[in-house]
């Protein structure tokens, strides 16, 4: 395997962290929003959030993207394959971060709900003020763990025909017929992204968890 | 803007995209029972004696837990027949989703076992209980409960990872889908379809470990 090759690969690297990235902000933002109507207190959006959860945590990744990436052409939206897939991994991404925050919203004491509704603080303010900072606290090695799975999941864009990592592995794999050396150095590659965050995340944890002794 | 919906290749493909869930079934239990085994052995191997063998169980979990399961089977798809094993793409896959699983299983078995303290099994000891009573009593059983969801979730992890397999075309559900999308070019009726196939078959797998849990963990404890 050449230079060129490598850099190929590299530039596929590069679509596959612009992929997580885009996933894991535009699904923190949504699923922030998901994450707030699943502790709403209102019946209805609680039972709505529930099942859209429901839906994206029951079904493989792999036919979200399709679904999506179909859908959207299907509603008439001639956009390009690395907005579709952007859009599916959102969508993936709001799900799953907002039942790991609705878990983190819900394990701040209910003291602190009720403290600050005495202190006659709004909605907003008891949010944004006191329930949000302690929950961001618990909810961060659940965060950086999903963030990991959301790294690892963009590698299912390949499939869906979006050149990132793995499938600009699968280009050279077959143009110079060495498959093994090929996708040994993608998997360093998602490695060397996922590891320091799955070490960092596992320190956090025991830090927590050492503190709440 | 004017698609209309036309479901019939999907109807004409049930039949044999509902004997394709058979397929998923095959790979999503064969893929499990190889995780417990994996799992089992190597949290055994995990406290060995020789250093060399913990590192091995070490590496293993963080390779396969920090890397995709799409390039994992990839690498296996082409490394077993250089290893002598020519094996056709189902028996691959499972292979392949077992090793991913085996690696969730490991950390998660490892969890159940330290559940168990020392102090439990020196009672059940004191109490005369024999040793294979105090292990399937006392330290099997509770710590089989203790972590019983995380293995439910992971499973269920499995079983929609198995759609992936794909890739290598072994024969389960999303393979049979693409093969109907091709001749068809009616991608959204048919994935669309077939994602609510994949949410029957999570659900019966939860309704599944929640009855297996209810009969078998739910004594009182304290």
């Amino acid at each position: 395997m050449g230079s060129d090759e490598f850099l190929f690969l590299l530039a596929g690297l590069k679509w596959t962290v612009a992929l997580s990235a885009v996933g894991f902000i535009g699904g923190g933002i949504a699923g922030l929003a998901v994450a707030l109507a699943r502790t709403s207190e209102y019946p209805l959006l609680e039972r709505v959030t529930a099942s859209y959860i429901a839906l994206f945590q029951g079904t493989p990744l792999l036919m979200q993207l399709f679904v999506v990436y179909y859908g959207l052409a299907l509603i008439g939206l001639k956009l390009d394959a690395w907005v579709a897939v952007s859009i599916g991994f959102t969508l993936h991404a709001s799900a799953y971060l907002g039942e790991i925050w609705r878990g983190s919203i819900e394990a701040v004491p209910k003291g602190q709900t009720e403290a600050a509704k005495a202190l006659s603080l709004n909605y907003v303010s008891r949010m944004k003020d006191v329930i949000l900072p302690q929950a961001i606290r618990i909810s961060l090695p659940a965060t950086i763990g999903f963030l990991v799975q959301l790294i690892k999941g963009t590698s299912l864009a390949a499939i869906v025909g979006f050149t990132e990592l793995t499938r600009a592995g699968n280009i050279i794999s077959n143009q110079i017929f060495a498959p093994l050396l090929v996708f040994g150095i993608v998997g360093v590659l998602y490695f060397i992204m996922c590891w320091p965050l799955s070490l960092y995340g596992a320190r956090l944890e025991r830090q927590f968890a050492a503190a709440s002794r | 803007m004017n698609y209309k919906l036309d479901f019939t290749p999907v109807l004409d493909g049930l039949p044999s995209l509902l004997t394709a869930c058979l397929g998923t079934f095959a790979l999503a239990i064969g893929g499990m029972i190889l995780a417990i085994i994996i799992g089992i052995g190597g949290v055994m191997l995990r406290d060995s004696k020789i250093a060399p063998i913990r590192w091995f169980i070490k590496s293993f979990v963080e390779v396969i837990r920090n890397t995709p399961f799409l390039v994992q089977i990839y690498f296996i798809y082409f490394a077993l027949p250089l290893a002598g094993l020519r094996l056709d793409p189902t028996p691959t896959a499972i292979i392949a989703l077992g090793i991913n699983g085996g690696a969730y299983a490991i950390e998660i078995i490892r969890g159940g076992v330290q559940s168990i303290s020392r102090g439990q099994i020196e009672a059940g000891l004191a109490l005369g209980l024999h040793k294979t009573q105090v292990f399937r009593l006392i330290v099997l059983k509770p710590a089989l409960r203790a972590i019983f969801p995380s293995l439910t979730s992971q499973f269920v992890l499995l079983t929609l990872t198995t759609s992936i397999a794909s890739a290598i075309s072994a024969y389960e559900l999303t393979s049979v889908a693409q093969q109907i999308e091709t001749s068809s070019f009616r991608s959204f009726e048919v994935y669309g379809v077939v994602t609510v196939f994949y949410l029957v078959i999570s659900w019966l797998m939860m309704r599944a470990f929640g009855m297996i849990s209810t009969r078998y963990f739910s004594y009182p404890v304290k």
